[in-house]
């Protein structure tokens, strides 16, 4: 994970000038007593110029003076990195203990730091960390620490905080003795005068010097002629009288060495080739430097780059632009994947796989476990189509709000809150509205109740898989909670729901709640999550009225295919209910006394069923549910309905009284 | 077309010598062909009439061997400079990745200069290419004939280098400025495929 030191970049070869004698007297400083003077020693200069070897340098000097030393040399880069891969393994904490226990941290090019605030704050702990220690850290970037982009003031006075030097571009005298040396361990020759003309070409740091150096080591090679001073300029193509602007008229050509015979010919052909190898050096480089912009991009939004780096590495490859563009695909494609997971599950996103293209398949792999493994919210219940729900003078309001807010989903009423008793059809017309809203294209309708909502966050919660859970629910585009009172008092619920209302609304994603009551008057739950469900349209569902009721007997009677007489239905339409649920609930009871005595269903039937009871007994009877909804908590519920079902029985009471 | 082939690694210039009859373009040809080395160059193929006037084209292969990696040519054409050879000049024009005009120093020669440049101008729109955006350079030559003859490159800059590109005093006969000038395409039309193939 972190790079080896290379053994070239060793103090013995770093050619000191006026330009870095500081940076290097400093180096050798913290490298003989690390930690002690100078901490943290903080280099920068131009690209090219020796940070990395001054760095690697002090590693190596550090290393010689005391074996034991644990030293790491790491690139910024490769520092995220072996982070992320930390994180993404749940080993956080080893990460920032193994690089606690470093004696010497060389980190390269911290100017990468920039957008990127967790590692800014993970630098910073570090820091203190190992300064408190008494560790030696040294770090390099090609700019100070004010002048990197975004970076959080606490480290920019950490790293100010012990020395910064700075390394200028070498003067002629030390170019010209990098040269001597760098030829030296090439074990090139040259003319008397040569690395001098070398030296005095502009050049604006090490690395083009060593570029030039190659050129003519190269020339030399191919023409195995000697190069003299005169003709490193135009193998170099640095200014030289007489080339392309030459004036007209001006007579000092080339041509009148050669005399202008047949015998000097090749001289002249032979500048001309060395020109034009310039020229076509600098045309097909060209592709160098598209490769390392690729490159620098890529890196610097966090992929791993070694397929364009190996590119760098050959002399021509082939369809350069081809695999610099295959690259950028390969890119686009974990950039959609590592999107794809975060949604899925942000845990998973921040694999290293996600930014490294040589591991697209793995990405793939990876991408495709978690898609397999995102269960979608729950959805609606197919039990309760919006055409099956009875509309009447009662309940037209919710029934007109439905239907508006499935016109424009998540933009006319959002939330849309509907409140009224129990057994009015709440449940049904929340779950209608989540199927319709589910035909929609790539749909995702998370209709639940409340109960169930808050048993998943706790089971999330207790598989430490919160994250997986939120992220499920967030990519619903529609939220249907069925009984919202019952968050009250379940302060991490609401909390959560807090948040998640919010996103959803963000992105104009429609929000449904049921209630037994306006969610002002519901008691336990907190003002933040009231003042939200007020902020779209509470629709009341009041008790039904005659036609939702002959219209929910008609249906009931139909499915179970009797033909009533219309006496019947007039009849129980006309008894007094209060909720849907306990009209089913009259018609079962008349239709199980009509099947006790195998005879029809009538009015007559029902009237001697219903009113030759005792009111006891009518209540249990009313207790019978058909739509299958068990509310699993009473907390905070105001329905006369639900409370009156456990209430002592009047003749029960009198008694109570009387004692 | 293309000039540089990153996939078989080849380079290959085709620079047209353009300009009025009689002004030296072949001469040109002749002294580079002179001076490349026998393993470098190919046959010039020369079609000349009886009184040696280019009838058709010439066309001299060099080859440059590798460089960068890459095995680089060059291709040098003439046109025909009589006026009556248009069609030919149109053809030989035809996908010139650099021009070197060669202009004729004696002072009656102007309108001809004059005339061929307009001429070269309209060929090369005619294959869909603006003189502004192809590489070219002007030689002057036959600078060696008596002054009295001839207009000095600073009165022929005047008169035919209006866009101000490269321009060379020559003696073609002798070499003087030959390989100056094509030193200079050289380098126009290679810095222009490193433009291109950027793009």
């Amino acid at each position: 994970m972190t790079s080896a030191l290379n053994p070239k970049y060793s103090f013995d070869s770093f050619v000191v000038g006026a330009a870095n004698r500081l940076a290097v007297t400093a180096g050798h400083t913290v490298a003989e007593s690390p930690g002690a003077a100078y901490n943290p020693l903080f280099i920068y200069s131009g690209s090219g110029l020796g940070k990395t070897h001054l760095l690697m340098a002090v590693g190596h000097a550090a290393k010689k003076a005391a074996p034991k030393l644990n030293i790491e040399y790491l690139t910024l880069d490769e520092y995220v990195e072996a982070f992320h891969a930390s994180v993404a393994a749940g080993q956080g904490d080893a990460f920032r203990r193994r690089f606690q226990n470093v004696d010497v941290l060389l980190v390269d090019d911290v100017q990468f730091l920039t957008n990127r605030k967790e590692m800014q704050s993970e630098l910073l702990r570090l820091t203190e960390a190992l300064q408190a220690a008494g560790r030696q850290i040294v770090l390099t970037s090609d700019r100070p620490p004010p002048d990197i982009a975004d970076l959080d003031e606490r480290l920019i006075s950490r790293l100010s905080g012990g020395l910064v030097v700075d390394m200028g571009t070498p003067d002629y005298e030390t170019r010209v003795a990098i040269l001597r040396r760098k030829s030296e361990e090439r074990g090139a020759r040259f003319e008397p005068g040569v690395l001098e003309a070398v030296a005095q070409a502009e050049v604006g740091n090490v690395r083009e010097l060593m570029g030039a150096l190659n050129r003519l080591v190269a020339f030399q090679a191919v023409n195995d002629t000697s190069i003299n001073a005169e003709t490193v300029k135009r193998i170099l193509g640095l200014a030289s009288e007489g080339a392309v602007s030459a004036s007209p008229g001006d007579g000092c050509t080339p041509a009148a060495k050669g005399g202008g015979g047949g015998g000097g010919g090749g001289d002249e052909f032979g500048e001309f080739l060395a020109d034009v190898t310039v020229t076509v050096g600098k045309a097909v480089e060209a592709w160098r430097a598209r490769v390392g912009e690729a490159v620098l991009r890529w890196e610097g939004e966090g992929y791993r780059t070694q397929r364009l780096e190996a590119l760098l590495q050959r002399d021509a490859p082939a369809a350069v632009d081809k695999a610099i563009a295959a690259f950028a695909e390969d890119v686009e494609r974990l950039k959609a994947l590592e999107a794809e997971v975060a949604e899925l599950d942000p845990q998973a996103a921040g694999q290293s796989v996600f930014r490294d293209p040589e591991r697209l398949s793995e990405a793939e792999d990876a991408a495709a476990k978690v898609r397999a493994g995102a269960a979608p919210p729950p959805g609606p219940s197919a039990a309760f189509p919006l055409a099956a729900f009875a509309v009447g003078p009662s309940n037209q309001v919710a029934v007109s709000a439905a239907r508006a807010a499935l016109e424009r989903p998540g933009k006319k009423y959002n939330p849309l809150v509907l409140v009224g008793k129990s057994g009015l059809g709440k449940t049904h017309l929340l779950n209608a509205i989540g199927l319709e809203l589910a035909r929609g294209k790539r749909a995702v309708v998370a209709c639940l109740s409340t109960q169930a909502f808050i048993d998943e966050l706790i089971a999330a919660i207790d598989g430490n898989r919160v994250d997986w859970w939120r992220a499920r629910y967030r990519r619903a585009t529609a939220l249907l909670l069925d009984d919202i009172h019952l968050l009250a008092g379940k302060e991490r619920t609401q909390e959560e729901l807090f948040n998640l209302f919010n996103l959803l609304q963000d992105k104009d994603r429609q929000l449904v709640f049921t209630a037994p009551a306006h969610p002002n008057t519901l008691s336990g739950l907190e003002e933040r999550v009231v003042s939200r469900l007020e902020g779209g349209l509470v629709a009341e569902l009041k008790e039904p009225d005659r036609e939702v009721k002959r219209a929910v007997l008609e249906r009931m009677l139909t499915q179970q295919a009797v033909h009533p007489e219309p006496a019947l239905i007039d009849y129980l339409a006309d008894r007094p209910t209060d909720s849907v649920r306990s009209l089913v609930g009259l018609l079962q009871r008349v239709a199980s006394a009509a099947a006790a005595q195998d005879g029809p269903l009538t009015a007559g039937l029902a009237r001697e069923v219903l009113e030759g009871q005792s009111s006891r007994d009518s209540r249990r009877a009313g207790g019978f549910r058909t739509s299958g909804l068990v509310v699993s908590s009473l907390g905070g519920i105001k329905s006369r309905e639900k409370v009156v079902w456990d209430w002592i029985d009047v003749g029960d009471r009198v008694i109570e009284e009387f004692r | 077309m293309s000039l540089v082939n990153f996939t078989t690694r080849e380079i290959t210039c085709k620079i047209v010598y353009y300009g009025p009859g009689r002004s030296g373009k072949t001469t040109n040809l002749h002294y580079i062909y002179g001076r490349v080395p026998e393993s470098r160059r190919g046959r010039m193929v020369s079609l000349a009439t009886q009184t040696d006037r280019t009838l058709f084209f010439d066309f001299l292969p060099i080859d440059l061997g590798q460089i960068s990696g890459f095995s680089t040519r060059f291709q040098l054409y003439t046109v025909p400079g009589q006026v009556y050879y248009n069609a030919t000049r149109r053809l030989v024009l035809q996908g010139a990745d650099g021009v070197v005009f060669v202009g004729d120093s004696q002072a009656r020669q102007l309108d001809e200069n004059l005339e061929s440049l307009q001429n070269l101008q309209s060929n090369l729109l005619e294959h869909g290419v603006d003189i502004r955006t192809i590489p070219l350079v002007l030689q002057y030559n036959k600078q060696d004939l008596p002054l009295e003859l001839i207009l000095s490159p600073a009165d022929l800059d005047d008169a035919l280098n209006f866009r101000g590109v490269p321009s060379f005093s020559a003696d073609a006969l002798h070499g003087k400025g030959v390989f100056e000038t094509l030193k200079s395409i050289s380098e126009l039309v290679l810095k222009k495929l490193a433009a291109g193939t950027a793009a």
